[in-house]
């Protein structure tokens, strides 16, 4: 954390930076917070560990918004969040030379709803990490579990761990965890009957209450008036309504496919632990597939959903 | 046959192809069954999925979008948007376990009359197999 530290300093006052974006210490047991650092000086807050599930870019579109666009922010970057930040410079978001990407090497980050469901409703007071093991002690239990136990299954199969373009990197480039294949689920998935496929959604979609935290948390869901929350067209009911909430589902997924970058921040973010990212990964494998395009690895080329070629393929049309 | 399953698609039609299209079918008196419920767009891609999912919701049992045929758009490269978004859509639809054939996208030209007429015979014959859809009852509650 000192390396860390001491770089951003100097990082912060080389770039004449206004703001750095990074994570802080939570209030809780193995969580973190995202810090807005205004200056040099406060850089010894900033930390950097497996705790840091939320993804920044998130912050840099709202400040951006604030702000209009103009100083440059710094932000530490993991590989999901450094990949997030190009597609939205893609997009237009602000502009290539007001952000200071500052890459860290990500091995991997909690994902907080494997936590809840492990402890199941019991409170940890602290833990112990001794490599790839972790133990939680809380008052009378004390539970040993491998780390890959916790972790998002985003960063299982993660490809990018590093950032993959950056200004500046801090410590030695990560492997990929490869504990799993990256469509190995989804393709599993598929091989179920529809029937199947449609009742394991509708269970896990029946659970969800639209508190819209999975939208909040993502960085591509940078809409000034979200279509869930017009009432001009009013898209879809307020209520607790299964085909609203699918609408939902659907919606979202539709809107960031081609733009998400299986950062994992969507499902860590919910509180019912909803499987929000079976449905994203098919769909990101699609794009893969038919227009050969992953989100967020450089600056040239055009997003798939900004583009197109004229022999796309059109199986599907009559 | 009085309980015969008659199928309602609801067609957003491109108002320079598709729907000049369908009007010349009408004008040359062309026979196709009456399942079609057209709505005009100015162009295939301003075609927004909530649409196609508002007109499943509402109780259609297809939908077909039809726009200029590909280098014939209107505004020239709307319809290759437009088909790579409903590629992801029929997608989405597939993964949940929908039918993703109750979506469908076609290329008329304002001049393919004889051609609109065949497209909707075939898709409505197609989705008269295929039955009401189920998403009405199950998917949409
Ligand atoms: S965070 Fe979870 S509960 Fe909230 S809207 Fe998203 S999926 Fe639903
Ligand atoms: S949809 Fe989820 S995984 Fe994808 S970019 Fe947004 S927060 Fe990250
Ligand atoms: S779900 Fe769609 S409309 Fe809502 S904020 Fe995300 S991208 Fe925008
Ligand atoms: S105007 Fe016909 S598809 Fe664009």
């Amino acid at each position: 954390m000192k390396e860390l530290v001491e770089k951003i300093r100097k990082i912060f006052s080389d770039e004449k930076l206004e703001l750095l974006i990074g994570y802080t210490k939570g209030t809780l047991p193995l969580r973190s917070t995202p810090g807005l650092i205004e200056s040099a000086d406060e850089a010894d807050k900033l930390i950097f560990d497996f705790t840091c599930c939320n993804n920044l870019a998130k912050y840099l579109v709202d400040e951006k918004k604030r702000s209009g666009n103009t100083h440059r922010i710094g932000i530490i970057a993991k590989g999901c969040d450094a990949r997030a930040v190009v597609q939205l410079v893609m997009e237009g978001q602000f502009e290539r030379e007001n952000v200071v990407i500052i890459g860290v090497p990500c091995k991997g980050v909690i994902d907080p709803s494997k936590l809840r469901k492990k402890l199941n409703g019991k409170e940890i007071i602290k833990f112990k990490v001794n490599r790839d093991k972790i133990t939680l002690f809380g008052k009378n239990f004390e539970l040993e579990l491998n780390k890959n136990e916790l972790f998002s299954d985003s960063c299982l199969s993660c490809r990018y761990p590093n950032a993959v373009q950056y200004d500046y990197f801090i410590g030695e480039p990560s492997e990929p965890l490869g504990v799993r294949d990256e469509y190995a689920s989804v393709d599993e998935f598929e091989q179920k009957l529809p029937e199947k496929r449609w009742t394991y959604f509708e269970k896990e979609y029946s659970r969800c209450i639209r508190c819209y935290a999975c939208r909040n948390a993502c960085p591509m869901c940078y809409c000034e008036e979200c279509f869930v929350d017009r009432s001009t067209p009013q898209w879809i009911g307020k209520g607790n309504d299964l085909s609203d909430t699918i609408i939902f589902h659907i919606v979202r997924v539709l809107h960031t496919a081609g733009r998400c970058v299986d950062c994992g921040a969507c499902a860590a973010a919910c509180p019912l632990n909803i499987d929000i990212r079976m449905l994203g990964k098919r769909i990101e494998k699609e794009v893969i597939e038919r227009f050969g395009f992953t989100p967020g690895l450089d600056f040239e080329t055009e997003p798939a959903m900004a583009t197109f070629k004229e022999n796309d393929k059109e199986e599907f049309i009559m | 046959m009085k309980d015969e399953f008659k199928p309602r698609i609801i067609g957003f039609l491109c108002n320079w192809c598709s729907y000049a299209g369908a009007d010349l079918a009408g004008t040359s008196r062309l026979q196709y069954p009456p399942s079609l419920l057209p709505i005009r767009v100015m162009c295939s891609s301003r075609v927004d999925p909530l649409f196609v999912i508002s007109a499943f919701l509402r109780g259609a049992d297809a939908v077909l979008i039809a726009g200029c045929h590909p280098g014939d758009c209107h505004y020239q490269e709307g319809n290759y948007y437009a088909r790579r978004r409903f590629a992801c859509v029929r997608k989405v639809f597939e993964t949940l376990g929908m039918e993703s054939d109750r979506l469908r996208l076609s290329w008329i030209s304002a001049s393919e009359g004889p051609r609109f007429a065949n497209v909707i015979t075939e898709y409505t014959e197609k989705i008269k197999k295929m039955g009401p859809n189920p998403a009405k009852k199950n998917i949409f509650l």
